[in-house]
């Protein structure tokens, strides 16, 4: 039990100057997200059958390749900033909290890279 | 983690029933939450059966009856009953609001009466607001200048200025929109919550404030501000019909401007 005063205790550490790049980012990301899922969507109706080797000569065209890794990195980014808000909100030990926050980013850091090879190996280099 | 469940001592368990004398023809059954600090036993749901034809309208009145003529031992605050001192704070049939101000007709089924959520209770329907009034007091509730008052006359505003701290400083800190908002649920040892947010806004739009910056820097914190996802149960449930939720966006748009 503590003896600080409520006023104490409301007060703490006091502000962390800090939160709204975090915020901002989530809507600029969220914005970005819009338009790069809507030119997914309509690009996919360019497809015909989704056969192996038409999805690997669209992704493998230019426009399309950077469109690509754009969307997977602000996905990751917004997937990222998203997560970290769900882990403040709910775990609140602090040795728990810390390790969930650098799982966190690391899992996304390491999706993000897959992601982006994935694509730069079919769009530069020879299809598998 | 944040608890999902109530700990094992705060479990709600099955209270006592006063029925009413036989022969009324109209009564509404009342389900009051229960706590006795002194007694170590759980919270439990009394149920009291009231006369409506000797009980006034609102849901204050019945329980101002049940406290004087079936069971003194329950517990509440009141004070002004018409919704201007916001002590009758308290969850009637599930939702935030003052036992002043909405009348048992409003109810359908059974009138379920429990305190404001999540805070710890300290009888029956009294929560204690300590923390609450505690992050109030922390946003400087008071009029911040440099400028020295003029020797001759009060502060001037404009009447465009007048009106926008107009509905902010309408709120009576009741805590039923602090008590509503599950990020405050979670967090209310770090969040400020709706209401302390409200009344900070209603001195950051206040044209006579000269604390502007040392208010947002104050705010702007990944957990006293930015806890708010905007949810809006507080909007929701205000009984003043105000809107935290707005004054909160506006207060994050105001830090997101002055970075660019």
């Amino acid at each position: 039990m503590s003896l600080r005063s409520p006023l104490g205790r409301v007060l703490g550490s006091g502000s962390a100057k800090d939160g709204t790049g975090h915020w901002w980012a989530q809507r600029v990301s969220a914005a970005g997200l819009l338009l790069l899922g809507a030119w997914f969507l309509w690009s996919l109706t360019e497809l015909t059958d989704f056969a192996h080797a038409e999805v690997v000569a669209w992704i493998a065209q230019p426009w399309n390749s950077v469109m690509l890794l754009m969307l997977c990195c602000t996905l990751a980014w917004h997937s990222t900033l998203g997560v970290q808000v769900v882990i403040e909100d709910y775990v609140h030990g602090p040795m728990l909290k810390v390790i969930a926050l650098l799982v966190n980013r690391f899992v996304h850091v390491f999706v993000t890279f897959v992601a982006v090879f994935a694509v730069m190996r079919i769009s530069l280099g020879e299809s598998p | 983690m944040a608890e999902f469940r109530l700990p094992p001592n705060s479990r709600i368990r099955k209270g006592q029933h006063f029925a009413a004398a036989s022969g009324l023809k109209n009564v509404r059954r009342f389900a009051v939450y229960r706590y006795d600090p002194d007694g170590g036993e759980n919270p439990r749901v009394d149920t009291y059966d009231v006369d409506m034809d000797s009980c006034g309208p609102m849901v204050l009145d019945a329980l101002i009856k049940i406290k004087n003529e079936i069971d003194p031992t329950l517990t509440f605050r009141r004070s002004c009953r018409e919704g201007i001192c916001g002590s009758c704070a308290m969850n009637i049939d599930g939702a935030n609001t003052l036992a002043c101000t909405i009348a048992s007709d409003s109810v359908r089924g059974d009138v379920r009466i429990y305190p404001l959520p999540h805070m710890p209770v300290v009888k029956d329907l009294v929560p204690d607001l300590t923390n609450f009034y505690a992050q109030y007091a922390s946003i400087k509730p008071w009029l911040q200048s440099r400028t020295p008052a003029p020797p001759d006359r009060e502060r001037l505003q404009s009447k465009a200025e007048q009106e926008r701290i107009d509905e902010p400083a309408a709120c009576i800190l009741c805590a039923c929109c602090s008590t509503s908002c599950p990020s405050y649920w979670w967090n209310s040892d770090r969040y400020l919550g709706p209401a302390a947010l409200l009344a900070a806004y209603r001195w950051l739009v206040d044209s006579r404030d000269e604390a502007t910056g040392e208010r947002l820097d104050d705010l702007e914190d990944p957990f006293r501000l930015y806890r708010c996802h905007t949810i809006m149960n507080c909007t929701q449930t205000c009984p003043k019909g105000l809107n935290p939720a707005r004054a909160i966006a506006e207060t994050k748009k105001m830090l997101v401007e002055r970075r660019h």
